[in-house]
């Protein structure tokens, strides 16, 4: 089961990471407000380095396990875009998200925002793009301090940014946001907890409105919601859009949500990219084997009984990675270059990219 | 007469605040071999209607009205003997969490084994035999493997393939499913409904499907119940509820999906939230949030505030809505005009 070091796994990510900002993303030119380039990200499930050491044939040697949550994934946000981020649980798309926000530190590649790179900085160097990227999270239960109230809450972070703002200024922008995500004001100066789910997620949105920020990153925000109350946040996300002109990096597991609010979708398998097209495009043609069974397994209300793609097999563990495509195992067309060597992302006609051997030698369509 | 029969069923929650009322007036049936689906959000009742069937609701809930009858025999008020004898064997439930339902200590097989042998005087071998079988039949890849296998070590896919064996075990005339695949990914939710799907047809068992999922609803069930609030609402076969809704809250679900508007533009919401079930506005529980409590002239359609609505038919379907009912009356008065 375990390997020893990581230097296992890592050389064949090696390619992507060299080639993968200069021809990758041709069309992405100086409007691309994040960029994402050869990210890694592993977490060790070893402990310390005394619970490292293991009795091996005799020899006392290290052994180190990671979970490889991110494998080289290269991402452009563009100005004002939605991107959205889909996957199954585990394919590492909310380790993505709290990467690019600073809450984690990548174990290898370069996040630029702006075009300044942002993944090295300390707590202090950071604080000014703090301001500008915003995080909405998924539980709105848990998101909210629940000793403080909503007034305090939301009072926080614009006193944190803005310290020079007189304590009436501060009020007003608190009642602004407020108001602005459908809660009264006068509320203010209730508990997290007298509210509904719903409610709690508009005030949790408030919050990242509340220091005017550009771009904000929504990790699976109406999950947890019922279904009546996720079109009233869906909606309330994209009238913010329009009103502050945001760019969203929007991650979920909801392909029907994704096909409507989303300009353009990313698909992640197993830590790495395997296909990013405008949602049209994806929708109307996916070309990855894993995007055409996601897609095909979306329940939908029409008619007919459920046509989806069978595939072998359930999602490896991000511990041992396969060689290869990391899809290969589960893929109806993988043959030997797939298990063999890793996929890289090349740009389609529709303006998409994909990473998949088949597409790339027109085995696949 | 239908293998099952829910009339009138009242459930509440004895709560120090005083009762609060989980059920009121669940009225419906289940034919043998038959798929019907509940569907509502957190809190309309749908999970306490399942398991009030057989009672398995939790102290402080207790049955407060109305009867259950399966195969001719009353289950509210049997003694839990009795009821033993019905729960797993004829009636089976398959929970939400696979992980919660397995006993992580025991292997499958024994699990497997320990229901058999609970029901049924047969020999620990032939419990395992039974068992092995019927792994196969949940597409379970080396099912002898399995029997020895522990639930953590099993992915989550896999744990609920067996928990739907372990449910098929006493070959039971219904299964009730809360939720069997909420836990899950799309793709391993596909395949294990489509399994589901496939055995219920195959062994003629009926199925109680409680979700949250239009989707998942219109593709396995005949027939559904929406709950709201602790009603039902509206109930009827499901390509008819689908297609054309006809309670404002049903039509507001549907049209809230977002697959039901153009990309990019405001989604079709229902405004406000579920009532809580100790706070229920008078009258239809759904009017503080209906768009069709005042009708076309803009007068005041004054029974949605002040009576329950009762079922009216439309077309296969029951619906509880006061706005319906007035507008088959108008038509009903227009028709016998034109006649007379």
């Amino acid at each position: 089961m375990s390997q020893t070091t990581q230097a296992a796994v890592k050389p064949p990510t090696e390619p992507i990471q060299q080639d993968g900002p200069a021809d990758m993303n041709p069309a992405a030119g100086g409007d691309s407000l994040l960029e994402i380039r050869g990210l890694e990200k592993r977490f060790s499930l070893s402990g310390d380095f005394l619970e490292q050491l293991k009795f091996r044939r005799g020899r006392i040697v290290r052994e180190q396990q990671h979970v490889h949550a991110i494998n080289g994934v290269d991402l452009d946000i563009r100005r004002g875009e939605s991107l959205c981020v889909v996957g199954e649980s585990g394919c590492g798309k909310s380790t993505v998200a709290r990467t690019v926000m600073g809450l984690l530190r990548p174990s290898a590649g370069e996040i630029r925002y702006d075009g300044e790179r942002i993944d090295h900085l300390d707590s202090k160097a950071l604080l000014p793009f703090r301001q500008r990227m915003q995080m909405i999270f998924q539980n709105p239960y848990a998101s909210l301090n629940p000793r403080m109230t909503i007034q305090q809450t939301l009072e926080e972070p614009i006193r944190l940014h803005h310290p020079d703002w007189k304590p009436q200024q501060v009020v007003d922008k608190v009642h602004e946001v407020m108001s602005s995500v459908g809660i009264a004001p006068d509320w203010g100066s209730r508990y997290g907890h007298e509210f509904s789910g719903g409610q709690r997620q508009r005030i949790a949105i408030a919050r990242a409105l509340a220091v005017d920020p550009e771009f904000i990153v929504a990790d699976e925000p109406i999950s947890a919601l019922d279904v009546s109350i996720q079109a009233q946040v869906l909606n309330l996300l994209m009238e913010a859009q329009r009103e502050h002109h945001l760019t969203y990096l929007f991650i979920t597991h909801d392909l029907a949500v994704v096909e409507h609010f989303g300009t353009r979708v990313a698909v992640m398998y197993l830590g790495r990219v395997c296909e990013v097209a405008p949602t049209a495009t994806l929708f109307a043609r996916p070309r990855h084997p894993y995007t055409q069974a996601l897609m095909s397994a979306i329940p939908r209300l029409e008619d007919d009984r459920p046509q989806h793609l069978r595939l072998q097999g359930e999602v490896p563990t991000p511990v041992n990675l396969p060689s290869g495509c990391v899809f290969h195992g589960r893929c109806p067309h993988a043959n030997e270059r797939c298990r063999r060597e890793i996929p890289r992302l090349i740009t389609t006609d529709e303006g998409g990219q994909v990473a998949c051997h088949g597409v790339e030698e027109g085995r696949l369509s | 007469m239908a293998l099952l029969d829910v009339n009138h069923l009242d459930v509440r929650f004895a709560l120090r605040q005083g009762d609060v009322k989980a059920l009121r007036d669940v009225s419906f049936s289940l034919d043998r071999g038959e798929r019907l689906g509940i569907v509502g959000e957190s809190g309309a009742g749908k999970s306490v209607a399942a398991f009030s069937l057989l009672n398995l609701i939790a102290k402080p809930g207790y049955i407060a009205g109305g009867s259950i009858t399966f195969d001719g025999q009353e289950l509210t008020g049997l003694g839990e003997r009795a009821l033993r004898k019905v729960r797993g064997h004829r009636i089976s439930m398959i929970f939400q969490d696979p992980m919660m339902t397995l006993n992580p200590v025991l292997s499958i097989g024994e699990q497997m084994v320990e229901c058999l042998k609970a029901h049924r005087r047969i020999s620990s071998k032939e419990a395992r035999a039974i068992s092995l079988r019927k792994l196969e039949q949940v597409q379970i890849p080396s099912p002898e493997k399995r029997l020895d296998q522990y639930p953590h070590e099993l992915s989550g896919g896999m744990r609920q393939r067996i928990i739907i064996a372990i449910a098929l075990l006493l070959d039971p005339d219904i299964i009730i499913a809360d939720e069997p695949t909420t836990a899950l990914d799309v793709t391993i939710q596909a395949e294990i409904m489509a399994l589901l799907l496939e055995l219920c047809e195959k062994h003629n068992v009926g199925l109680i499907l409680i979700t949250h999922d239009l989707g998942v609803v219109s593709q396995v069930t005949q027939r559904m119940l929406v709950m709201y609030a602790g009603r039902v609402i509206e109930q009827g076969p499901t390509r008819e509820i689908i297609n054309d809704p006809q309670h404002p809250y049903t039509q507001g679900l549907i049209n809230a999906l977002p697959q039901m508007a153009t990309p990019g533009e405001r989604l079709n919401q229902i405004r406000g939230s579920m009532p809580s079930l100790s706070q229920l506005p008078s009258g239809c529980p759904f009017h503080p949030r209906c768009d069709f409590t005042q009708r076309h002239d803009g007068s005041e359609r004054t029974p949605c505030k002040t009576e329950v609505p009762a079922f009216v038919r439309s077309g296969n379907c029951e619906v509880a809505c006061h706005m319906v009912a007035e507008l088959q009356d108008a038509e009903r008065i227009v028709a016998e005009e034109d006649n007379s």
